[in-house]
């Protein structure tokens, strides 16, 4: 209705010119321009898995403003003590250096979908044919009484990798024994279902090693049951009884208020103390979506399953943590599975190639103690708009420990292939 | 807070919440909550042994020695066993609750309310 369109409006500003614009059907003229937003599971997968296939029939650029990415997958390993955080830390360079993949190492801060082009922290705009979109997630703070950005100094989330881990590892670090770790853990859907509950694990883990035995870990958990959970409780029994206690929704009533001085977390239930408050808020896709509006109610990106464009623009891939994935949890195996199937579709899209036909896949490991480690899995397809389970697999209570072992030097290996997919190696 | 002499390792200190002051014929809501691992006794442990069962049978809450709510539990039911009920009190007093584990060691705890 307005006389005066959002590109029209753009154009009248008129400030920053649109690098190398060209018009949207050229593609047999030049190489399409696949832009990428953010450099994780989903994101650097896909820039790779592009350029090794397409070559220089592609023009690609990788949008990622960490110039070294910590991960968050195994980072509760590095809270035990049984991963250091340089092994769980990766830079672009070889990326950069050997792949015919442009780099930027700044903040995308808008996506001009009008346009087709993705507006920079330094004012540059990158124009694009194709635009995959893995910004992973954004917490939304406020989710949790009295919690914020800033009070997240104090009582850290450690939900995103980087600074704020290393601030929670070395809180754990400075422990006394006879202090005590309460965790809020996040309703769903959150990144990494079993996260918080192989967190209490290393935790509890690490409690042993330093020798404090009277310190004790307190889940409030925002919801009524987790993942795996009968094979969390049955190793917390095992290995570390007395120490782990879990609240679900429906015991606790809910979060009242934090105290984060204190150390206090009052529910309606009871209030509960400890020295150290490790806040996991809720969670939707990273703002960049949801500012172009790619979210829907549920504060993530629906998409289409077969081929992971935005259900709102076939011009906008969404990968990893951000969309909607249906069956599949928010992990980065399933944002790693997601990428390839992406590339697929895109490589079909742009260059003609077959594609087949979509499958996925993910595997989330836990490690509850040194050698023993859980795992849930499944394969999914496209069932009608959504992505479906076509099978799983669960780690069984009666598991040989030497099942549980192997399933730990498995979820190694994973760590190296994925990362390897991710950043590649020097030669 | 215990009655139990030589209470066993999983009984703990249990968390109730209790109004503190209520209007006189106010529905009222209390809850409990035991930590205890409720072994059902048919679970084996990590070297295939067999874990004895062990867990609270019986729960029960009472309001000076009037009987408020009480439960006889089975071995099915999941660790921490959590009772919430409602009542309606018409005078002050003393709510206690009870838990009785296999084998008779018991844990209480007590809250006054004041009605008016």
């Amino acid at each position: 209705m307005s006389p005066l369109s959002r590109r029209r409006f753009a154009g009248l500003l008129g400030s920053t010119p649109v690098l190398a614009w060209r018009p949207r059907t050229a593609f047999a003229a030049s190489p399409p321009r696949i832009v990428i937003i953010g450099g994780g599971a989903a994101g650097a997968t896909t820039a790779r898995l592009l350029a090794r296939e397409g070559g220089e029939r592609l023009d690609i650029t990788l949008v990622e403003q960490t110039a070294r990415y910590t991960t968050c997958f195994q980072s509760n390993l590095y809270l035990g003590g049984y991963r250091s955080l340089d092994a769980l830390t990766h830079d672009y360079g070889v990326l950069a250096r050997g792949d015919g993949i442009r780099v930027i190492g700044t903040r995308a801060v808008r996506i001009d979908r009008d346009e087709r082009s993705v507006h920079l922290d330094d004012g540059r705009r990158l124009a694009y044919d194709r635009l995959v979109v893995a910004p992973g997630i954004e917490l939304m703070y406020d989710s949790v009484p009295d919690y914020s950005r800033a009070a997240a100094e104090r009582a850290p989330h450690a939900w995103q990798g980087g600074a704020q881990l290393r601030l929670l590892k070395s809180r754990l670090d400075a422990l006394q024994n006879g202090e005590h770790v309460i965790i809020v853990a996040p309703p769903d859907p959150y990144r990494c279902p079993p996260g918080p509950y192989e967190r209490a694990s290393m935790i509890a883990s690490l409690f042993r090693r330093r020798g404090l035995p009277d310190s004790r870990i307190t889940i409030i958990d925002a919801k009524p049951s987790f993942s795996k959970q009968a094979l969390f409780e049955a190793g917390w029994h095992r290995y570390y009884p007395n120490t782990i206690e879990w609240f679900p929704s429906d015991i606790h009533g809910g979060i009242l208020s934090i105290d984060i001085e204190a150390g206090t977390v009052e529910t309606d239930l009871d209030t509960f103390r400890g020295q150290l408050l490790n806040i996991i808020p809720a969670q939707r896709a990273g703002r960049i979506a949801r500012e172009a509006a790619l979210t829907d109610a549920s504060g993530f990106c629906p998409i289409d399953p077969a081929t992971m464009h935005s259900t709102f623009d076939p011009a906008i891939t969404v990968l990893g943590d951000a969309c909607i994935a249906g069956d599949m949890p928010k992990s980065a195996f399933a944002a790693h599975s997601q990428a390839r199937v992406a590339v697929a579709s895109l490589l079909g899209e742009l260059l003609g190639r077959a594609m087949p036909p979509p499958r996925f896949g993910n595997i989330c490991w836990s490690l509850i103690d040194e050698g023993d480690a859980i795992k849930v899995g499944g394969s999914y397809a496209p069932s009608g708009e959504r992505i479906g389970s076509t099978g799983s697999f669960v780690s069984q209570p009666s598991d040989a420990a030497g099942t549980r072992a192997s399933n730990h030097d498995e979820s190694i290996a994973w760590y190296e292939a994925i990362t390897t997919d991710m950043f590649g190696r020097d030669a | 807070m215990s009655d139990g002499a030589a209470l066993p390792p999983p009984l703990a200190q249990p968390r109730v919440k209790v109004p503190e002051q209520a209007s006189a014929g106010e529905l009222i809501t209390l809850k409990s909550l035991l930590r205890h691992r409720m072994d059902s006794g048919n679970r084996i442990d990590g070297s295939g042994h067999p874990i004895p069962r062990l867990i609270i049978n019986r729960f029960i809450a009472t309001f000076d020695d009037e009987l408020l709510f009480s439960a006889i539990v089975e071995p099915s039911t999941a660790e921490n066993p959590f009772f919430e009920f409602t009542a309606r009190l018409t005078r002050s007093g003393t709510v206690r609750f009870l838990w009785i584990e296999d084998g008779g060691a018991t844990v209480s705890i007590e809250r006054t309310i004041t009605v008016t």
